[in-house]
């Protein structure tokens, strides 16, 4: 008993004098690697972002397709201002929209802009104001591919609407190959993959569709896939797990899911140059879009008939969804705070180094008065 | 000895007061529960049982309602159309697919399942060498307590791949039928559902199958055994017949788990909203899978269609319960009550 106790003592010793030893390593290898590795990034994150009295817990919800992007900024915004909490969950654009408008988060992310009857909702939880669409990423659409034997395709889109619509069925058809002379095409069943669930990623596809090439593709759109035949799977990351195992196949999915084996479709826009999904591509397709909001509201008509050289127009753009005027006091300036950051120009450099695309210039200093005179 | 010792007690007590102590016993008898635990016990299960049906009827209202909110607004036929799409002005939406899918993924898993589960429940209990036998009990258990999302990546990371040769055989053989002709598309059709639906059901039918041949009385055996019977007569003349409603009980546990199934299916399965005549095509939907997949970006409307779809999938649960019973019912004279 008695020798138990003092080896207990004796053990607590030695732990307290080994953890006491780490803690001053600790300490030393720390201060060490602030004063010389990440000071630049540290300095330039307090220049750019001003957290003014902004403090707390800010809850967003929404687009699970911009949750990538969110979380980069939301690593970056919260090692600056170390007072505010931001938790995002990426439940999906309509979700986020529907907690919005119920008044349980601060903004929401969504991948299409408001339809009326949500700017209608809002008016109840923005006492003196309305919801407002504030664009804040783009990101191109990938049509991956998966067909031994070729490595560059080139598709345009009405190529890419019959073979989403079970019109053409094979690669080696007459369509295809007009577009690819040098590619040696097998004969080989074409097996288009599209999502099972409803997402914001097939609503921009088919609304792509809808506006290049009407002819070829006559359903009304929306975020459920319509065309029948054809795999579904469900998220980007089941399309391209799909498209993966699958020899002949063909989906589309966000750029950051197009890696690992897939090729990415060349889209022919009529530019000089077929045009493959790249951050570079997607903004400047926005910078050919639109804005149709009224008011502060800045949503966008994207132009998916676009011939400007290296535009990719097969984009989508999301939204950030604050309150233009009534948002609650008690997070406004951290709501202010973090989207003054993702739009400015540290937040929206960040972005193409994780395959989304920044915002044009014309369109994000818009944004940027706008974040300024929220209230 | 005991007749005697109570025929002097009757002697010793007093006549007149011993009239009264009986009465007040069977009076206190009569009445039931008078001490206040008993009262306190009858208060508290009484009240549990009306708690239930309270919550079950709140539930009932809650679904019923929403469900006519949805339908009400249904521009298509809600029993009979191929498409689900609640965004559209007006929303057209509809079970048939689902409903159809359903029932064909669970048929498949329990044609699959029930054989197996069944023969594995008798070699645990009659043919397996003790030692043998726990482990793999034991096993089997093992795959019930696996979660279905991990047995969904399984079905979409290893059991879809595999499936080729299998389902290019039943083209090859059986494809003149339609039911297994196959277009070369990846294997993620009905048929891959419901072998994945069997391999999780299996346990649930498993295990209790093999407790109700373990209930087997010893009598029956022994006096078959003493007949001449062999061991494969034994167990078809006395272990079958009184295990019969037992192992209908356990099929219809199993079904209950394929019917609901949810991410395991909605993870392997390529649903469209079209009935195809082949099993091994991709397409059909089940309701569970079609709710996990358009639940997270529904509007308000939309999860009122789903919770509509909800209210078909317990219609469906409750026909086939109710089924089960009937067929127990029937039955009942093989059941271990009298045996």
């Amino acid at each position: 008993m008695k020798l138990q106790r003092m080896n207990r003592r004796a053990l607590s010793l030695g732990a307290l004098a080994v953890s006491g030893a780490l803690a001053l390593t600790a300490c030393g290898s720390d201060d060490t690697g602030s004063s010389s590795g990440s000071s630049s990034s540290a300095t330039a994150a307090a220049g750019s972002i001003k957290c003014d009295d902004a403090k707390g817990q800010l809850l967003a919800d929404g687009s699970s397709a911009q949750k990538n992007a969110i979380d980069a900024w939301v690593k970056n915004f919260t090692q600056a201002c170390s007072g505010v909490q931001v938790n995002y969950k990426g439940s999906g654009s309509g979700a986020g929209v529907t907690a919005f408008t119920q008044g349980q988060v601060a903004f929401a992310g969504s991948d299409s802009a408001l339809k009326p009857e949500d700017v209608t909702a809002s008016k109840a939880v923005c006492s003196g104001g309305q919801g407002i669409d504030l664009p804040m990423v783009a990101g191109p659409i990938a049509v991956a591919f998966n067909v031994s034997g070729v490595d560059n395709l080139t598709l345009d889109a009405a190529t890419i609407a019959k073979i989403f619509d079970g019109k053409i069925t094979n690669w080696n058809d007459k369509a295809i190959a007009a577009l690819n002379p040098d590619a040696t095409l097998p004969d080989l069943k074409i097996q288009p993959y599209h999502r099972s669930d409803e997402s914001g990623t097939t609503d921009n596809f088919t609304k792509y569709l809808i506006a290049a090439t009407p002819d070829n593709w006559k359903y009304e759109g929306g975020k459920a896939w319509q065309a029948k035949g054809g795999q579904a799977a469900a998220g980007s990351s089941g399309v391209a797990q799909g498209v993966k195992q699958t020899n002949g196949a063909i989906g589309y999915m966000e750029l950051s899911y197009a890696k690992d084996g897939l090729g990415t479709v060349a889209v022919d826009t009529g530019a000089s140059a077929p045009v493959k999904a790249s951050s570079d591509g997607a903004t400047k397709a926005v910078a050919a879009a639109q804005v149709v909001g009224t008011g502060s509201d800045l949503s966008l008509k994207l132009d998916y008939n676009t011939k400007a050289e290296g535009a990719y127009p097969l984009t989508l753009v999301t939204y950030e969804i604050a309150c233009d005027k009534g948002n609650k006091a008690a997070t406004l300036p951290a709501t202010k705070a973090f989207l003054r950051y993702i739009a400015s120009e540290d937040g929206q450099g960040i972005l193409s180094g994780i395959d989304y695309a920044p915002i044009p210039d014309a369109i994000i200093s818009k944004v940027r008065t706008t974040i300024e005179g929220l209230s | 000895m005991d007749i005697s010792t109570h025929n002097t007690d009757t002697d010793d007590t007093p006549p007149p007061t011993a009239p009264p102590a009986v009465t007040a016993e069977q009076k206190r008898a009569a009445r039931g529960a008078t001490r206040p635990g008993d009262r306190i016990f009858l208060a508290l299960s009484r009240g549990s049982g009306i708690f239930l049906l309270v919550i079950m009827a709140a539930i009932a209202v809650f679904l019923t309602y929403r469900a006519y909110l949805a339908i009400s607004k249904d521009d298509a036929n809600f029993l009979t159309t191929f498409e689900w799409n609640t965004g559209l002005v007006p929303p057209k939406f509809g079970i048939a697919v689902l409903a159809f899918g359903t029932v064909v993924s669970s048929i498949i898993a329990m044609v699959i399942a029930v054989p197996i589960a069944v023969a594995i429940a008798l070699f645990i209990t009659h043919y397996a060498p003790r030692r043998m036998s726990g482990p793999v009990s034991y096993v089997i258990d093992l795959l019930a307590a696996v979660p279905s999302i991990v047995y969904g990546l399984w079905g979409a990371l290893v059991l879809v791949p595999h499936m080729d040769g299998l389902f290019g055989w039943l083209n090859d053989y059986l494809g003149w039928t339609g039911v297994f002709s196959w277009d070369d598309g990846a294997p993620r059709s009905m048929l891959t559902v419901g072998i994945l639906l069997a391999v999780m059901i299996l346990p649930v039918i498993t295990n209790v199958s093999r407790e109700v041949f373990r209930q087997v009385p010893q009598m029956h055996e022994e006096a078959a055994l003493a007949l001449g019977a062999t061991r494969w007569e034994v167990i078809r003349m006395s272990v079958i017949p009184f295990g019969r409603s037992g192992v209908i009980s356990a099929s219809m546990l199993g079904l209950g788990r394929a019917l609901g199934e949810t991410m395991a299916v909605a993870t392997v399965l390529s649903p469209d909203f079209d009935i195809h005549a082949s099993l091994l095509n991709p397409g059909g939907g089940t309701f569970a899978q079609n709710i996990a997949s358009k639940f997270n970006e529904a509007t308000e409307f939309g999860r009122d269609a789903l919770i509509a779809s909800g209210l078909v999938l317990f219609v469906i649960t409750l026909l086939v319960n109710g089924a089960a019973r009937m067929i127990i019912a029937r039955r009942s004279e093989y059941s271990g009550a009298n045996a």
